[in-house]
């Protein structure tokens, strides 16, 4: 049968387009240049060497560098012509220190090999609060960075250390009679040492103005604290102790406050006696401190403060003087009266940049007469201050600075009015950056003076009121540096080597008597003694700083009126403020709530995305893609990309601080946009007006599915109330699988594929996952990173979905109010069509809730005893090990991937590339320094196989191997992974479940225990516990 | 475990100086006997017995003095004829700066203050046992002229022996030659001489038919032509196969290295622990090349070895035993003649002979502390090797082999006690060997 019919290849066909007919005549649009590779027709052709012989010298050549390549390398081994008593190759060591970067401030234990830091633990000696964030936990690549800088510079030439110090201390005493000030403009050193030095310093040179600057400013926290309580500080925290806890925009579990408060936090989330905290959140973004709160409250700035206002007349009395809507009112009084309940079990604590805000916050604490609030130790770690800041720019303007020295800040980045800056920086006849990269600052300075890193360098911080911390370098300065206070020292003309200084100050008016050595020993100090030790030189007068008003909850009110959308200024658990921007690990690191990488981003909630015709879409790949928006603040314009966040409050839209650094950056880490142009005021919360504008942004997100399409059974949760009343099988059952048609526990035995294999003997390592404690904070990952080698891809990678996080922490919201719904709502389906129809169904659980439940899960190898990769290996790579570990050996890996198709948890990673030494892939690994930092003890893996989560089986070896040569029996606590011994909150516990007595063996008993996709059978040593919810109502 | 390590160290270096001054001793002695036979004539003009002051110099002041080397101090040769010219001091203020030097010291006497602060302050031990006449024999010995070197004599006496070896066994192969060559010659003529009577007697030797030759024979057979090929493939296979496995094992590798360092003399002749150098077996997983400052713990004062050990050397190795000392002084930044350190160094690039792959992991300690394993299991007779090589072929079969029959050592260990009596149960067996225990597991050493 013949046709008429006509196939079209194209639309262009049809449309009889030129261009077919162009391609149809011409197949091969360029032709292959072989006279470009063939060069001179004539030379070869006069060439002697025929195609025979060529080919004869081709294969020649071919076998003779393959046999050459069956000779072994010769490998030169240079032992030290002294050993150092203290090194032992092999053998880490340890060292108590703290960071201190003016962001960050942690006591910290380092671990280093053959002298080298390679890891940076928690410090459990230090009992000053806070663990190390990821931050912290990936500052040790700082050390190791390519782009440092390696010796005092002049502009753009090197000079020495003591031309620098001549020249400059000329000039200095040159202007000691001038009247013209000198400014040290510094981050928050919160350093006795340190002051003290600066004092000698003023002391010296007369003018001297020392202005402490703090990228992301507490400045209205502290001006609230200083005018309630007549010092500087912020109020400490101690969550532990709280009932009921309502925060509003307070990202407590993230940077508020210098952070830290997680571990108090978790301690009181897991229900212990049937009792738990309950935690009501007010904020417009999704913070971490949201995405963990009982009741989440999405409101505008605009709506906090009236809402913060409303609380305060309600639990301190007084008018209230503002309109809110009804369902917000309620929520308000339901604070109010859980509040009133808990009594001094009750803290309210804010992240409103508002020195009203603050100070009703401080009156609310002091009227619940809070346990959790505790102002008489006040934390130090942030001391900036705003006015003298803007006074400062004023003064380099008006050319009223003679010398400016900069230590740990960079203004020309992280201030909004940068431009002004640059210009005052001009008028300023020396000015001198400590840095430890060429930055924006640096690079507008006259001297950058090399700066060390917090591991090369002595120092002293006050975390708070007399809890200290000691910071002692952990390997011999890299590059030819010299720290700040060292550089103050030459300057007021003393040879003090500043580790002497240091010392003296600890002795003389620190320990009151007790060991320096066991203080440097423990990196921590606690005073005994109540009052201050040292005189507090931070306090600013009156004048300086911006005064709360008489009645700070009617101010407030009375502050808050918005006009249109409002932008919150944040800081990613990742980035931080920005001065670890050439990190790699934490470019890759994915933020706990986006789940997004090597980006910034405006959170927009769905809503209003839509008003504005903004979208997120996904590739054919999985990878995502959204929409850009201009974004204008006062009259300054950005363009950002979008990402739309369930829960963020309608009318309001996020943007993290930190991105979009270009100066002292390899390009690969050049991510995302400088929000700093928009932190008018130093004010986190800003009008805005956003706009579509063209293009689509490609994200590095890992997660693709945000939702847990009603499938309970893998993050389990139960509310307080059932958990309290009910049995274990109603909230928790064991998942029933049929036999014969009858329902059988998939625990028994008579279900099962697989033979079990006597464990009971030796160890059998068990990881426990405590849901409640989790907060998401992202410091195992990290951890992970920085134990196991694990290689940085990048964000073209990422977007294929080949990151290689051996370490997931997975977020999930519900689709309708709770997950619980969620669930009712799939079990209620019936029939493919309809109202209750699963096709249409499921497409509505894809989409998350405009403020839903979210919930946190760290996923890694889940090491089954009954393992489905391993059956499938086809050259058994990976198999069992009796102590509960399932291995991987790489060098019997031949990269089929099988195991990682047969993976119920994705936790299976392949080595798509060789990423070490690959000039592809430009991080730390492609280059000497940043190779330093790995860790001797594990594989750095190649190109081909597939690697995952070892369950650190190094670290379990070694404390092993350290108990045969003691011959003595492991206690519980010993075993731990990088993963549980970086968890603050408490979430993981590692141990030997054959050990009765552990910890772990005790919570794999515990009700709340399962097993991750339990019905699948493949008895996992790993544990999760279900998260209990107090929510009420 | 630190303190327990140091005390480890001082007794190896409290067996060392032993096992030197022995050797030194003996040395002397020998020099001595040469000495006595040269300048028989010329000791009696000396006031006091050379020989017994010899004895006295080796017990009481060796381990400080030379004769004619500076050392912790002075040389000593001709020590009262160098005072009394050039510094006008009489054998008097020898006894007296012998029996107390300390105190000429403290007293202020001119000459004892300089000589003190020439030698960083070191006092002199005092020797307040020794009588003048002790004192006149050991200034005897100093005054007998110093021996001359011994004359450069390697190769004589022991190449000798096996140029007359090679004689003889020529002489025995050439005897043999002509031996057969006699019988063949025999041979060749009772073969004839039957033949000739064959002849003689009219007998017809019978012609030789010719036959298929053999190769043809097999080309036609065509079962035994595919039985060989078979047979040869199966054989180029097998040595193929055994090519490619030795690929990358390194047995037998014998490096030449920067300095030319004896296991032989150290571990075997001088019987010193190879846990005193390797240090870091003990706690660590490398056994750790030792740094140079271990070599200096002894060789502070053995800055020569003793004549024979270097003719040894000499003629068995070609190795100049003293220069390579020199080798290490130059490494470590030594200056002999001024007996301090300059602290210009120039570290040692050893090559390394025993490399594992990195994705394989072994910890000395596990062996060597916790197993016990004598380091020359794996790494063969050290003791006996001068030049040190690669003994076990370190593959994976090799390491799974010995855990298999490797009893897990389990004495006084606590940390055993509880799972070597539950696994022997399970397994019904009275001691267990490290695969039982779990060592064939691949994450053992493989992540």
């Amino acid at each position: 049968m013949s046709s008429n019919k006509k196939y079209w290849k194209s639309v262009e066909e049809l449309k009889d387009s030129s261009i077919v007919e162009t391609l149809k005549q011409n197949e091969f649009v360029n032709e292959i240049p072989t006279d470009e590779f063939l060069g001179n027709k004539e030379t070869l052709e006069g060439s002697s060497t025929t195609r025979r012989d060529f080919l004869k010298y081709v294969g020649f050549s071919t076998a003779a560098a393959s046999l050459a390549a069956c000779e072994g390398p010769v490998i030169k081994s240079i032992p030290y012509v002294v050993q150092p008593d203290s090194i032992i190759p092999g053998v880490a060591n340890y060292y108590a220190t703290s960071i201190a970067d003016g962001f960050d401030f942690a006591s910290v234990l380092v671990k280093t090999r053959e002298g080298r830091p390679i890891k940076i633990e928690n410090n459990n000696l230090a009992a000053t609060d806070g663990g190390a964030n990821a931050r912290v936990n990936a500052s040790v690549l700082g050390l190791y960075d390519s782009l440092r800088v390696q010796s005092p510079m002049k502009g753009e030439s090197a000079i020495s250390w003591s031309t620098l110090t001549s020249e400059t201390t000329q000039k200095l005493n040159a202007l000691k009679g001038s009247g013209k000030q000198i400014v040290l403009l510094t981050q928050t050193f919160a350093s006795p040492s340190t002051s003290k030095l600066i004092s000698e310093f003023k002391e010296k040179y007369g003018n001297v103005n020392h202005v402490i600057y703090d990228a992301v400013s507490e400045s209205a926290a502290l001006d609230a604290f200083q005018a309630k309580y007549n010092e500087r500080g912020l109020a400490d925290y101690d969550f532990s102790l709280a009932a009921t806890i309502v925060g509003f925009g307070a990202d407590f579990l993230g940077d508020w406050q210098g952070g830290g408060f997680d571990s108090g936090y978790s301690q009181g989330r897991v229900p212990t006696n049937g009792k738990m905290s309950r935690h009501i959140q007010f904020e417009s973004n999704m913070s971490l401190a949201g995405a963990n709160a009982d009741k989440r409250v999405p409101l505008t700035p605009t709506q906090q403060k009236l809402a913060l206002a409303k609380l305060h007349s309600l639990i301190v009395g007084g008018a209230f003087s503002g309109s809110l809507s009804p369902a917000i009112e309620k929520a308000v009084q339901d604070a109010a009266s859980e509040l009133r309940k808990a009594g001094s079990a009750g803290v309210v604590v804010t992240g409103i940049q508002d020195v009203n805000a603050q100070t009703v916050v401080l009156e609310i604490n002091e009227a619940l007469s809070s346990k959790a609030f505790n102002p008489k130790k006040p934390i130090r770690t942030r001391q900036g201050n705003d006015k003298a800041v803007t006074a400062l720019v004023a003064d380099m303007k008006a050319g009223r600075v003679g010398a400016i020295i900069m230590s740990g800040v960079n203004p020309l980045y992280t201030l909004p009015n940068a431009s002004e800056f640059a210009e005052g920086l001009k008028n300023t006849d020396l000015s001198i950056t400590f840095s430890m990269k060429v930055d924006e600052t640096a690079s507008a300075t006259q001297y950058v003076a090399a700066a060390p890193h917090y591991l090369e360098s002595w120092g002293d911080v006050e975390f708070k009121k007399g809890h200290y911390g000691l910071i002692q370098p952990t390997i011999r300065p890299l590059f030819d540096t010299k720290q700040f206070q060292e550089a103050l020292l030459l300057w007021i003309g003393s040879d003090v080597k500043y580790s002497d200084y240091v010392k003296n100050v600890w002795n003389t008016s620190v320990l009151g008597g007790a060991s320096f050595n066991q203080a440097l020993h423990d990196g921590s100090f606690i005073s005994k003694s109540s009052g201050d030790l040292i005189e507090d030189t931070t306090e600013v007068s009156e004048d300086e700083m911006v005064s709360p008003s008489g009645n700070a909850a009617r101010a407030l009110a009375a502050s808050a009126t918005s006009k249109g959308m409002e932008l919150t200024l944040y800081t990613k658990v990742g980035m931080g403020d920005g001065q670890q921007a050439n990190n790699p690990w934490l470019q890759e690191f994915p933020d706990p709530i986006t789940r997004t990488s090597w980006d910034n981003y405006l959170t927009v909630s769905a809503a209003d995305a839509k008003a504005l015709e903004l979208i997120n879409e996904h590739e054919a790949t999985g990878a995502l893609n959204g929409s850009y928006a201009d974004i204008t603040v006062n009259g300054k314009t950005i363009t950002v990309p979008v990402i739309i966040q369930p829960g963020q409050a309608k009318g309001s839209v996020g943007l993290a601080l930190g991105y979009g650094k270009k100066a002292g950056l390899k390009e690969e880490m050049q991510t995302g946009v400088n929000a700093y142009a928009l932190y008018n005021g130093f004010n986190n919360i800003q009008n805005v007006t956003v706009k579509k504008a063209a293009g689509l942004h490609e994200f590095a997100c890992v997660q693709l599915q945000n939702t847990l399409m009603g499938r309970g059974d893998i993050v389990k949760e139960t509310t307080l109330e059932i958990f309290n009343t009910k049995d274990k099988s109603h909230w928790n059952p064991v998942p029933m699988v049929s036999l014969n048609h009858e329902e059988t526990p998939v625990t028994s035995p008579d279900v099962d594929l697989w033979d079990e294999f006597d464990r009971s003997i030796g160890h059998h390592f068990n990881l426990s996952i405590d849901l409640n404690a989790c907060t998401g904070c992202g410091a195992c990952v990290i951890a992970c990173h920085a134990e196991n080698n694990v290689p940085v891809v990048g964000k073209e990678e990422i977007r294929r979905s080949r990151d290689m996080h051996w370490l997931r922490i997975d977020r999930y919201y519900s689709s309708e109010e709770s997950f619980e719904a969620d669930d009712a709502k799939k079990e209620g389906f019936s029939g493919l069509f309809g109202d209750n129809g699963s096709l249409g169904g499921f497409g509505e659980l894809e989409v998350a809730a405009d403020n839903p439940q979210v919930a946190f899960q760290p996923v890694m190898c889940q090491h089954c005893n009954h393992a489905p990769c391993e059956t499938v290996c086809p050259v058994a790579a990976t198999s069992h090990g009796r102590q509960g570990q399932n291995h991987m050996a790489y060098n019997r890996c031949v990269g089929t991937r099988y195991c990682a198709n047969n993976c119920p948890y994705k936790v299976r990673r392949f080595n798509w590339f060789l990423y070490a030494g690959n000039d592809e892939f430009d991080y730390h690994m492609n280059d000497d320094l940043g190779r330093m930092v790995l860790n001797p003890d594990v594989t750095v893996r190649s190109r081909g196989v597939m690697e995952k989560c070892s369950m650190c089986i190094q670290k379990t070896q070694k404390t092993i191997l350290d108990a045969k040569r003691d011959g003595r029996v492991i206690k519980d606590g010993e075993f731990q992974t990088a993963c549980s011994a970086a968890c603050g909150s408490g979430a993981m516990v590692f141990g030997d479940i054959n050990d009765k007595e552990s910890k772990v063996a005790k919570l794999l008993k515990d009700d709340r225990m399962y097993h991750l996709l339990e019905s699948v059978g493949t008895k996992p040593n790993v544990q999760y516990h279900t998260k209990v919810r107090n929510t009420k109502g | 475990m630190k303190k327990s390590y140091q005390s480890l160290e001082v007794n190896s270096i409290n067996n060392m100086k032993q096992v030197i001054h022995r050797k030194l001793g003996f040395n002397i002695l020998h020099f001595c006997l040469i000495f006595l036979l040269a300048f028989s004539t010329s000791l009696s003009a000396q006031n006091g017995d050379a020989v017994a002051g010899k004895a006295l110099f080796n017990a009481n002041c060796a381990s400080c003095h030379k004769l004619n080397k500076k050392m912790t101090g002075p040389a000593l040769a001709n020590v009262e004829t160098r005072l009394a010219e050039d510094e006008g001091l009489d054998r008097e203020w020898l006894y007296t700066w012998i029996k107390n030097s300390a105190g000429m010291v403290k007293s202020g006497d001119a000459y004892a203050v300089k000589i003190f602060e020439e030698y960083n302050g070191t006092a002199m031990t005092a020797f307040p046992q020794l009588t003048n006449v002790e004192i006149d024999n050991i200034l005897a010995y100093t005054a007998a002229a110093p021996p001359a070197p011994p004359a450069p004599t390697p190769g004589e006496g022991g190449t000798a022996n096996p140029q007359n070896d090679t004689n003889s066994n020529g002489l025995i192969l050439g005897a043999l030659a002509l031996l057969f060559a006699i019988l063949a010659g025999a041979l060749f003529l009772v073969n004839r001489t039957l033949r000739n009577f064959a002849e003689a007697k009219g007998i017809e030797v019978p012609a030789k038919e010719k036959s298929k030759p053999l190769w043809k024979a097999f080309v036609d057979n065509q079962f035994l032509v595919l039985v060989t090929a078979i047979l040869f493939l199966l054989a180029s296979g097998y040595f193929v196969y055994g090519y490619f496995m030795q690929v990358g094992v390194n047995q037998g590798y014998e490096p030449v290295q920067e300095i030319h360092y004896s296991h032989r003399i150290h571990a075997g002749d001088n019987g010193i622990d190879c846990k005193y150098c390797h240090s870091s077996a003990r706690v660590s997983k490398t056994s750790g090349i030792p740094s140079l400052n271990v070599c200096m713990n002894c060789h502070k004062s053995i800055y020569e070895v003793a004549p024979e050990t270097q003719s040894e050397g000499m003629a068995e190795y070609g190795v100049d035993y003293n220069a390579e000392i020199k080798k290490l002084y130059k490494a470590v930044g030594w200056d002999d003649a001024e007996q301090k350190y300059t602290g210009e160094t120039s570290p040692v690039k050893w090559t390394r002979i025993h490399n594992l792959p990195d994705f394989a992991y072994f910890n000395h300690s596990q062996h060597v502390s916790v197993a016990g394993v004598a380091c020359q299991t794996c790494h063969g007779p050290v003791e006996e090797m001068e030049v040190m090589y690669q003994y076990a072929p370190l593959t994976m079969g090799w390491c799974i082999n010995c855990h298999r029959e490797t009893n897990v050592n389990v004495k006084d260990n606590n940390y055993y006690t509880k799972i070597h009596e539950e696994l022997s149960k399970k397994y019904g067996v009275e001691k267990l060997t490290a695969a039982q225990m779990g060592g064939l597991e691949c994450g053992k050493c493989h992540y």
